[in-house]
């Protein structure tokens, strides 16, 4: 590889996907559309604010039409150090989203020397939903939940975001992919302003457990394996996973409240 | 018809050189070296925000001396180097040898075939993986490469400094020692440099993925305010918003958020 340097009126600045196109770097190869039925899709995401910031969670399981493709996959990434991003829709190219993002996001805190606001990160991640359009027509859409601590307001918050790259800020909570409806309504009924962190994961745990209820596309927590949905918290100390022995704890308490009363 | 005067091509070699050494001699000097927990950079440099020294990578540092806008343009060309290779590979696959030769590759092109010679030495540093030792490249104006695994010193003093340095250099030393004898050694016998004069950063094997960090305002007073000894790094990343968050979600209505089942 040979050094990128730019003549200054020819400079990309700090757009690293602009980068990738001048060096020739494929980022989204296009995809016969006839394959959408053997294409592996993520599902339910939700995030939500609490006092601290904000919680988000993920389920495991991606899919393949009706079968299960896999069952450990990880929906919820950190964008960077204060912002959490998660995926629902096609696997592949939201994955690849998620790693570009999380490239661009530092790759302009070290040329430019400074971190972008938490509205100009959301704003990036719309444009690379938006280039995505064209494949998102074809069935393959990338549909991402972005949330994260804003230092310079001090409060969580949470964007949300079409197949246009249209992005919308949540006021308090949100939730995206095919047992997304379900979660949001679970959400909805047990949120209050200012839960504590334990409250705020409990609830974005059961809004989980009540997607896969409803859902076939969402996994529940696979007890067999032991495998549990991820749940992060980001906040002023910044991006951190929840130890998966509180939520295989927190998973066991819904199943055990629920053997003794099923709905 | 006039023919152009007829010069050497070793005078012309030997003006260039001598044109990029008066400019990088104008700078201040910079010192890199190993300590206990990675490698330390220490820089002389008054600006808070024109940096000497920055993050390439995860494992990686830049330092440049000599004229700002020439080593800022190396400076940006390495972090796409390597942040290009890192997505296309893998971040395991991005290692400061590949680009201190294509930094020595470019410096060496525009000192023979350019009008002007880049006036920069720079320093492209690595923090070894798994026990493998750290790495100094230093990349000289004309493209000589020189690789380290102690310490380098660069700048126009270079020659001095480096030798106030090596004379007790150890392998084991403590932040706040290292850095001790690092801005010793910038300082020479007459002068005494202060935090405020310094831009210092380490590549720390104690700080994750991200090994890069400055050491900057209070943390860097203390360590030079203290006697040098033992102590180590003690307080934590520099965060810009470090006052807990209290903030209440003031202005949010919370439309649709119904009171309990």
């Amino acid at each position: 590889m040979s050094l990128p340097l730019f003549p200054p009126t020819d400079d990309p600045g700090p757009d690293f996907a602009g980068l990738l196109r001048r060096a020739g770097v494929p980022t989204i190869i296009p995809t016969n559309p006839d394959a959408t039925t053997a294409i592996r899709h993520a599902t339910t995401v939700v995030a939500l604010r609490f006092a601290d910031g904000v919680v988000m969670a993920g389920d495991r399981r991606a899919t393949e039409g009706h079968a299960i493709a896999h069952r450990a996959m990880e929906k919820v990434f950190p964008a960077d150090r204060y912002s959490a991003v998660a995926i629902a829709g096609a696997a592949g190219f939201a994955v690849e989203m998620v790693r570009l993002f999380q490239v661009q996001l530092e790759h302009y805190e070290k040329v430019e020397g400074v971190t972008l606001s938490l509205e100009g990160k959301a704003n990036q991640l719309a444009q690379m939903v938006r280039q995505h359009l064209p494949l998102a027509m074809q069935g393959l859409a990338v549909v991402p939940l972005f949330a994260g601590y804003d230092l310079r307001r001090e409060i969580g918050r949470i964007f949300t975001y079409d197949v246009t790259g249209g992005h919308y800020e949540e006021a308090d909570f949100q939730a995206t992919g095919s047992g997304g409806r379900d979660a949001r309504t679970t959400i909805k009924l047990g949120y209050r302003d200012g839960l504590s962190r334990p409250d705020a994961v409990e609830l974005a745990v059961n809004a989980l457990y009540e997607a896969a209820d409803e859902d076939s596309a969402t996994g529940g927590p696979d007890l067999v394996r032991g495998i549990y949905p991820l749940v992060a918290v980001v906040t002023a100390d910044g991006y951190e996973q929840v130890d998966e022995a509180e939520v295989a704890e927190r998973f066991a308490a819904i199943i055990d409240r629920r053997r003794r009363s099923p709905a | 018809m006039s023919m152009p005067y007829y010069v050497a091509p070793e005078q012309v070699m030997k003006d260039r050189a001598e044109y990029a050494q008066k400019g990088i001699a104008r700078g201040r000097s910079l010192v890199a070296t190993v300590y206990a927990d990675g490698v330390l950079i220490v820089a002389e440099n008054p600006s808070r925000s024109l940096h000497k020294i920055s993050e390439i990578y995860d494992r990686i540092a830049f330092a440049g001396v000599g004229k700002y806008n020439e080593y800022d343009q190396l400076r940006v060309a390495g972090v796409r180097h390597a942040d290009t290779k890192g997505f296309a590979f893998s971040r395991e696959d991005v290692d400061a040898r590949s680009l201190a030769n294509v930094y020595a590759q470019y410096l060496g092109n525009v000192f023979t075939h350019e009008m002007k010679p880049l006036e920069v030495e720079i320093l492209v540093a690595e923090l070894g993986a798994d026990g493998r030792s750290n790495q100094l490249y230093h990349v000289a104006y004309e493209g000589t490469i020189t690789d380290e695994d102690r310490f380098a010193v660069l700048g126009g003093d270079a020659q001095t400094i480096s030798e106030r340095v090596g004379t007790d250099w150890r392998s084991d030393r403590s932040l706040a020692d290292a850095l001790g004898r690092a801005v010793g050694a910038l300082a020479g016998p007459e002068r005494t440099l202060g935090s405020g004069d310094l831009e210092v950063a380490v590549l720390s094997r104690s700080n994750g993925r991200r090994t890069f960090r400055r050491v900057t305002d209070d943390e860097l007073a203390s360590l030079l305010g203290g006697d040098g000894d033992g102590s180590g790094p003690t307080a934590e990343a520099p965060s810009t918003g470090t006052a807990a968050s209290q903030t209440t979600d003031s202005g949010a209505t919370d439309a649709g958020a119904a009171e309990g089942p």
